[in-house]
Order: structure tokens, then sequence, then C-alpha cells
């Protein structure tokens, strides 16, 4: 059986063979104690969700123990009531990591005050936004903290069995949860009478199945219990009938992470990093046209510019940033003019975004910001539950507006169209899905309205991505050789032996095959 | 085209199976993990597969049905020896992801989503797989090919004929 | 009680009940396409939504319960332009071929698009495009014509508990449906008619072998005369014609019906039914008055009885009678003829 002497003891025992591992691989360092990864890209990072990521070995429970695993769950269940643990998450003001942000000691309480025979615990790891992967690190490299996580939200409200929803397409984290699950139930910290009180907690793994709407917390529990994800409609809270009618907390994979060194260093320790209204930290997945793509943890309120230039090391290949996309298919494009607000949930909102989970998906000149709308669409389309007339009907609607505008007949009132459909898509939906879907489409219609104005108006693609409303030509690198003018099925090229071609446009079908034939690569698309 | 199952050949397969049912059976919610392994098992949810899961759990065939349509991993056709999935993620679609699907299909003759006549390969458009930094992705089975040019596509597949 | 604000009035209202049923009560017509008082709320036709002040979004009447001080907008610009644009989206995935729809007059899209002026779908696109199942013997689903509404799927499931349909894929791509298209005549539908009556517009209708419009008709409530459960129901009658039958709500039976009472009304106009009593005369049978009838029966009766005594008769009564009928028979048998054999077809 577990105790606290005993997970000091494995805690001493683990501690020193962590370090010489560590001082052998050389990819670490100690700075205020932590021990944090090498290199520029970590120096402006905070790390508290991450904290363990690539440093312990995520299979070895010991290794999580030896930097204080289990500590704060083990002290907890002799030092302090369920009430004072929901208390000292309020106090903590930690926010849901999953994009709403909603405070998790709020949800605790309510389904702490809610009276009933038996309680959950949900983690939410069916993470979904494209370009989004934080989830996944932290179930891969530290799935005890998850663990230690749910055991104390169990604590709090009263629950002694919880599940974890992870998405099937990351097996790796499935995997790597199972050991995590058997390891802590043998070590007595999961399972019944933890470090031998009378508290008793138990974890199932749940796997997705592929569907994004399951995300949504009513989904995920009528995903759990074995029908179509579809929202549930909203007249119950989920803190009183939640999972199989009973109250119910969901929080997400990275909050969850967050709690353990909440309870290790104290609520006043958690405020003091980030900002007021968003304490603690949050971790991006930096993607898309960036130098350095990877995980960026770094504490509310950071600018977007630290982020993409300082950490990021700002665009690659030369081009000029343009935008971030952060939110995936919920949130906004940002466009670089305001790279200094501060990210955190008030801010994002204000112009136009939202955190979301985390996905920060860097954008350049050449990225076409009416498709990437038709992109997050064409996403949320299929992502669709079809439940309600809004969302089923209206994101298919937006979808046909947004390829109109990309295949070139687009048609002046069709801004104003899609301005009227994303208020009643926004404001009429059921679930969060829908509600803001057309976030992707009204935030590039903000910040980027010059550029469906000109694929609308001019018929051209600024960008020069969307292939409908570009052009073939043929450059001064022409050598007159005709092998174009002979490969075109419509012959609207034109030009003598040796003499540089033209090609018709009008007349042109863009099928591409004097660009294949050219010997020379003088017939480009602009 | 069809992909007909045969009751009778797998046999072997089917009999498995049924222990799993009845060994989960009482476990709350246990459609998606019964259909999962029913996925896993057979690479696709056969008809008289489902008629069988109805009977054993007690579950009306319309509610399977239901379920089994609604997320993107069930299918009702097999899936080929080699999967490949194309992650159509947000990052590896601004590289370029489109034309790697559409190489793909070319190569193989069929389009997204299905399976080839010679059960040897499926394509699969698949969600962000969280491998942005390697954009654009393919994974074949179990392996990652990331940052692919279109050029490179068929030498692969070649690898797995 | 719970004080709140509806349009600028203030009530006191029943705690626990639903803004929808609230605004009922009161007279304020909310439409509504998903919404049946006898099945969870399902919140999914966006019809019935209305603002809530305080609230982010517009809000489904049908699933929000009243709170103390609330203060509800049930008509205003915001309503109703998102109810327009809704029924907009439904009609711009649906066919407007209301001048030959069999429901056109019973419609609720119809009438919806009439009360909120929406002439037509105006988004232009895809549109769905299924075969129509005709396969069941007594009624035909139109998947076209379908809003999705789910009030079908889940009267089959909650209230008659049958389960033969579902819905098929996710998203736009959603449709109403039997397991592998086996088509409603294979699948496991005992055609009750229970999702057919339920169905707002003209997805799910009766295989009707006379054209009419409702507003020719005339309801004539009657008691379903094929058991004795007594079911309530309309008849639906064109001139001297029955031409369909609808659930009565506000009786036991509480809309439901079972396939006889919902679709087996064609024998009250059918050429071969016996309408008056007929004897037997030289072989043949000949037309007779009940008075006739009466008395012949009457003549057996006692023939019978003064030369093999009374056991030589028995009773059969029948399940389409009433208990009270069915009292009334046995004591005829005993009291009146004097046997005890007497039985009923229910019990065979």
């Amino acid at each position: 059986m577990m105790s606290q002497e005993k997970l000091r003891e494995i805690k001493e025992n683990a501690r020193p063979l962590l370090d010489e591992r560590l001082k052998v691989e050389d990819k670490t360092e100690v700075r205020d104690g932590n021990i944090v990864l090498k290199g520029d890209y970590y120096k402006k990072q905070v790390r508290i969700a991450l904290r363990n990521c690539e440093i312990i070995l995520p299979e070895s429970i010991e290794e999580y123990i030896a930097l204080d695993g289990y500590s704060a769950l083990g002290k907890m269940l002799f030092e302090m009531t369920p009430e004072d643990v929901v208390n000292t998450m309020i106090e903590s003001n930690l926010r849901g990591r999953g994009g709403a942000g909603f405070p998790a000691g709020r949800k605790w309480l309510e389904a702490f005050k809610y009276d009933a025979d038996q309680k959950y615990i949900i983690c939410n790891a069916d993470e979904g936004d494209p370009g989004a992967y934080m989830d996944r690190s932290i179930l891969e490299g530290d799935p005890h903290s998850v663990l230690e996580g749910m055991a104390i939200a169990g604590y709090a409200i009263g629950a002694n069995q919880g599940f974890i929803y992870v998405r099937a397409e990351y097996p790796l984290a499935v995997k790597r949860l199972q050991a995590a699950i058997k390891q802590a139930k043998e070590y007595g910290v999961l399972g019944n009478n933890i470090f031998g009180t009378d508290f008793s907690f138990d974890i199932e793994l749940r796997l997705g199945a592929g569907a994004f709407v399951c995300g949504e917390g009513t989904a995920l529990m009528e995903s759990i219990e074995g029908k179509r994800g579809m929202p549930r409609v909203k007249i119950h809270r989920t803190a009183h009938r939640g999972l199989w009618q009973k109250p119910t907390v969901i929080n997400n994979v990275e909050t969850l992470a967050n709690i353990p060194v909440i309870f290790q260093r104290g609520a006043k320790w958690f405020r003091g990093i980030g900002t007021e209204k968003s304490p603690g930290t949050k971790v991006f997945a930096l993607v898309g046209k960036v130098k350095e793509s990877g995980l960026v943890e770094v504490p509310m309120g950071t600018s977007l510019r630290e982020i993409v230039f300082d950490i990021g090391g700002g665009v690659a290949d030369g081009k000029a940033a343009k935008a971030v996309q952060t939110g995936g298919p919920s949130g906004g494009c940002i466009p670089v003019e305001l790279f200094d607000t501060p990210v955190d949930f008030e801010s994002l909102a204000k112009i136009g975004s939202i955190m979301g989970s985390g996905g920060m998906v860097v954008m350049d000149e050449t990225d076409c910001m009416v498709d990437i709308a038709r992109f997050f669409l064409e996403f949320s389309v299929d992502e669709s539950c079809g439940k309600c007339v809004p969302c089923r009907e209206g994101t298919k609607r937006m979808l046909e507006l947004l390829e109109k505008i990309t295949g070139g007949n687009g048609e002046e009132e069709d801004i104003a169209r899609m301005e009227s459909l994303a208020v009643t898509i926004s404001t009429g939906s059921l679930c969060g899905l829908g509600q803001t879907a057309p976030n992707p489409v009204t935030s590039t219609l903000h910040y980027f309205r010059d550029e469906y104005e000109a694929h609308i108006r001019d018929k051209t693609c600024p960008a020069g991505h969307c292939q409908a409303l570009l052009e073939y030509y043929i450059t001064e690198d022409c050598i007159g050789c005709t092998k174009c003018a002979r490969s075109c099925p419509v012959s609207c090229i034109s030009g003598k032996v040796k003499e540089r071609h033209v090609i018709d446009t009008d007349a042109c079908i863009k099928c591409g095959n004097c660009m294949e034939v050219c010997p020379v690569g003088a017939v480009i698309l602009r | 085209m069809e992909f007909k199952f045969d009751m009778e050949k797998n046999k072997d397969k089917v009999e498995e199976f049924r222990v799993f049912i009845d060994e989960n059976r009482d476990r709350p919610g246990v459609l998606m993990p019964v259909l999962q392994e029913a996925q896993g098992k057979f690479g696709f949810l056969p008809e008289p597969v489902l008629e069988l899961i109805s009977q054993d759990l007690r579950i009306p065939l319309a509610d399977i049905y239901g379920v089994a349509t609604f997320y993107s991993q069930f299918t009702f056709i097999p899936k080929g020896e080699h999967n490949i999935s194309v992650c159509l993620g947000t990052a590896c679609y601004v590289k370029g992801a489109e034309k790697v699907l559409a190489e793909i299909e070319k190569v193989l003759g069929i389009k997204s989503g299905g399976t080839t006549p010679d059960l040897k390969f499926s394509i699969t458009p698949t969600r962000c797989i969280g491998a942005c930094g390697l954009a654009p992705v393919v994974n074949i089975d179990d392996d990652i090919h990331g940052k692919l040019k279109v050029e490179d596509i068929k030498g692969i597949i070649d690898k797995y004929r | 009680m719970v004080k709140l604000t509806i349009n600028g009035i203030d009530y006191e209202v029943e705690r626990d009940k639903t803004v929808l049923q609230v605004c009922n009560d009161i007279g304020i017509d909310i439409p509504t396409l998903c919404h049946d008082e006898r099945l969870e709320p399902y919140a999914a036709c966006r019809m019935c939504l209305v603002e809530i002040e305080g609230a982010k979004n517009l809000q489904t009447s049908c699933s929000t319960k009243v709170r103390e001080g609330m203060v509800v907008h049930t008509h205003n610009d915001k309503v109703m332009d998102a109810r327009r644009d809704v029924l907009d989206l439904l009609l711009s995935n649906h066919p407007i071929d209301c001048l030959t729809c069999e429901k056109s007059g019973q419609c609720k899209l119809q009438d919806y698009a009439y009360e909120y002026g929406v002439r037509e779908g105006t988004y232009v696109g895809e549109m769905r495009n299924k075969p129509i199942d005709d396969s069941n013997h007594f009624y035909t689903y139109d998947p076209d014509k379908c809003i999705l509404c789910g009030l079908c799927v889940r009267v089959c499931d909650e209230l008659q508990n049958t389960n033969a349909i579902g819905f098929e894929d996710r998203g736009f791509g959603t449709i109403v449906a039997t397991p592998f298209d086996q088509g409603l005549g294979n699948s496991a539908c005992v055609s009750c008619g229970n999702c057919v009556s339920v169905c707002p517009v003209g997805a799910l209708m009766p295989k009707y072998d006379t054209k009419f419009r409702l507003w020719e008709t005339k309801k004539v409530r009657t008691t379903c005369s094929y058991c004795g459960v007594g079911c309530q129901m309309d008849l639906l009658v064109k001139g001297d014609k029955v031409v369909g039958v609808e659930p009565a709500f506000d009786t036991f039976n509480n809309g439901l019906l079972c396939v006889k009472g919902k679709f087996g009304y064609k024998f009250i106009n059918h050429g071969d039914r016996l309408k008056t009593p007929l004897i037997k005369k030289d072989g043949e049978f000949v037309e007779a008055s009940w008075d006739e009838a009466y008395k012949l029966i009457i003549s057996k009766i006692e023939d019978t009885k003064a030369k093999y005594g009374a056991d030589a008769l028995a009773g059969l009564s029948s399940a389409r009678c009433t208990n009270e009928e069915n009292y009334m028979f046995q004591k005829f048998m005993r009291a009146a003829i004097g046997t005890n054999n007497v039985d009923h077809c229910a019990r065979l």
C-alpha cells in the first residue's frame, strides 16, 4: 500500500537516477531549481503543463514521482477536505484550457454541492483542432500528471470513477495512458483505498472514433454512453446531470496537467503567473509557415509577436508574416498589425478570435485568407453533427458561398449574405461548434475584406493561391520551341518558332498541359 | 464495388469477437468499444456482424447503424492491406496536402476513402495527426512520411507493393 | 411560482415549466417544428428561438426553463430574423412543390413560410436527392422533403419502442433511414403510422386513395372499432367519404394509434362492404331489413332452445366491443338464453 513515507522513499531513490540519466543526455539544465530543456527555443518559455515532457521517461512512474509526482494528491488526502480542495481551485482561477476558459473551480463547486450516489470525472482528450497537438504531447510525455489531476478532481467532488476520452488517432497516447493507469494502480495511487485512505478512484479509457464534435462536452458524454455524438439540449448543467445523468466534471488534458502543480505550490503562486483574469500559462502548437515549429508554453499575456518571432524565429523562407490563426475552426485570423495583442482569453475574444485549445498557425503572404476561411468552413461542414438547422444547413451554404468566391464566381452581394448568415449560425446554433463555426469567415472578412473584394470584383487572388483565378502566362524565358502550342487542346497559344509565345487567357481552359511540357519552365501561373 | 462478408469463412474471428462481447457486455456504454473491436478485427463493419451485435447486446439495429455511420472511423467497406492516411490538417494543407492526395489518387487509380480492388491499398483522408512540424504528412500503416513532395509519392507507394 | 417578463408584460408562472410551455399557456404563439410535449426536448429546429436578456445567444424556448426575473422577447427583430433565416435554410434544401404536394394545407413548414413571409429558399446549392421509399404498404417516405426534425425517429424509439428507423451519417448528409437501406417494408417497422402522424412536412405520407386538401374535409371524432381499447381518432371526411384518419391528442391514446386504426379505414367506403343484413333463401343471400333479420334470429333461438335445450346454443362476442358491451352480452346469454356457453374472440 502506498503511504506518504513510501512515496518519499521512492522519490529519494529515483531522483539521483533521473539526474544521472539527464546528465548523460545533456539536453537539460537547472533554472530556478527546476529542470528545464536547454536551448533558445525554451528560454522564453515557462513550462507548467509541459513541465515533465521530454524530461522524464513517460513510461516510468518513478521518474514522475522523482519530480514530486503524486505528492500533491498524497498530501491533500490527509490534510485537506474536499471543500478545501474546491476552494483552492477557485482561488487559483485556473480557467479551462480546452478553449472556452470557464473557471475549473466553479465547475467543481457545482458538482461538489450536488448530492448524488455516483459522480464522474471526464478528461477530454478528444483534441481535434487541426494544427493543435498540445494534449497529445502531454498524454504521451507525461501521462501521470493527467491521472493525478483527475484523482484530485475526483477527491474534490466526490467521484470514484473517471473516464479519459481520447482520440483514436493518437495510438501512442493510448498506449502510454494504459501503461500509466496500470502502474498507478500497482503503486496504490489509483484504484481502491488510495494512500490507504477510504478514497477510491478508478480511470477507464474510452476511444473516440473520428468525430470532432465529440470534443463538445455533452456530445462526448453521448459518445461514452454509446450513442451518436450529438450535443445534448442544455436544459441541465452537466455538473448536475452529465454522464448517465450523474453529476460530471469534464476537464481538458492541459487543465488537468496544471492541477498537481497548483496544489504543490499553492494558488497564490499560480496567480502570480500570467494575467489577472487569465492566470497561469498556455501551451500553443506553433505551426504553419514559422521557422521553428513546436510546442510553446508561455505565461498568459505574452504577445503574439513574442511567440511567433522571439520563440518561433519568424516566418520561414524569408517571406512576410500575414496572420496567425488561433482557435482552429472556432477561431479567427489575426493580422500581423495586431501581433502585439497579449494572448489571453479576453484579448483574443476582443479581436474576433478565441484562445481555443491552443493551435497557432502562422500564415505568410502566399496564403489566401478567403481560401483559409473556406478550408475551416469545409472542416466545420464535415464535422457538423447535423442535428440543428443553422449548423447543418447554414455552414454548408456558407461553404458554397466561399467556394463560389474562390472559384471566381463571386458576386457583390455574397459578402453581405455571408455576414447575415454568420449571425444566424452563431446566435442560433445548438452547441459551441455551430456557434463558432462562422468565426474564420467573420474575422477574415473583418481584417482582410480587400482580399474578398479582389476575388469578387477583380477576379484575382492577391496571394496567388486560388487556382480558378490564376492565369497561365508565358515569360520571356520562352525559347519558342512550340511544344506548348502543340499540346494545347483548345489551341489558344500562338507564336512563331523561336519567338516568345502568348496565351489567349480568355480561351484558356487552365488544363496546365503547356506548363507541363515546357522544357525551360517559362509557363507560370500568376 | 461490393465487398461481401462470409460469416462461415470468418468463423474463428466471429467466435473470438463474440467472446469479446460476452466479456464486456456489462460495461456501461459498451457499443463503441464493441464496434471498435469489430472494425479492428474485420477491417470494416460487415452487415451480419452488426446484426450479431444487435442480438447479443439487445440494441436495435437502427441505433447501431446510426452510430456506425456517425463516426468516420467506422467503414462498411474493407480497408486494404496498406492504409494510406493523408493528413489534411491546417499545417499540411498550407503546405500542399491537397496535391499530395491528388497524386496518391492518381497513382492508385482510386478516390480518397476507397480501396483498390485487389485489397492492397486504401486511402483515408485524416484530420490533423499532430505531426505539423513535418507537414505535409502521409501515414502508411504505422510509418510516417513527412515533408513530402508530389514527385516522391510514386516511389514511396511502390515500396509497399 | 416564478416572476418573469415576456414581451414587456409581467407574469407569475409555475416553476419547472419551459418558456415555450408558459408562452403556450398565456397565448403567445411560438413556432416549433421538432417539438412534441410527449417527447424529451430536442432543440434542433431552432424555430422556437427567443431572446433572453443577458444570454449571449438566442435560446430555444422548448429547452429553457423559466427563471426568476427572466426577461424574454419572443417576437423582436432579432428573433424574427433568425426564424426567417432558419426557414430560408430549410426551404433551400426542400422541394417547393406545394401545388402538388399531398401535405399542402396541413404542412407546418408551409404554414410558417406563409406566416414569416419566406417565399422560397434563397440559398442556391446542393440539395438532398434520394429516392422515395415506397416499400411499406401503408405509407411512403420521401427523404428530399425531410427537415430532420427527428420526430419520427423519436416517436418510434420513445413512444412506440420499435426503433425501426434512425439517423444515418452526419452533418449535411444526415438522413432518416432504415439500416443498410433495407427499406421500410423490409425493416423492423410495424406500420403503426405514428411517425406519419407526427411528420410536420410531406416526408412521411399515408398512401391515400383519394386526393383531398385538408380544408375540403371535416373532422369527425370517433372511437376506433378494431379492439376494445377505445382509441379516439378523427376521421377526415370529404363529402360522404372517409379519406384519412388522424389520432386524437386530447384523450388517453394521446396521439398514438396502431396500424389498424391509422390505416385500416378503407373498408368504410369499400364497394364490398355489407350495408344491410343478408338472409339465405334458396341457397342464395338476399338483402333483408333489420326487422326481418332480428325476427329470424329470435325464431331460430327459440326453436333450437325448445328442441335441444339452452346449452345447445353458444355466444361468441368480439374484442371490438367495449367492456360494457361484452358484459351485456354474457349477461344476455346467461339470463335471457340460459346458458353459460359464452366466449370471446380475444381468448382464442
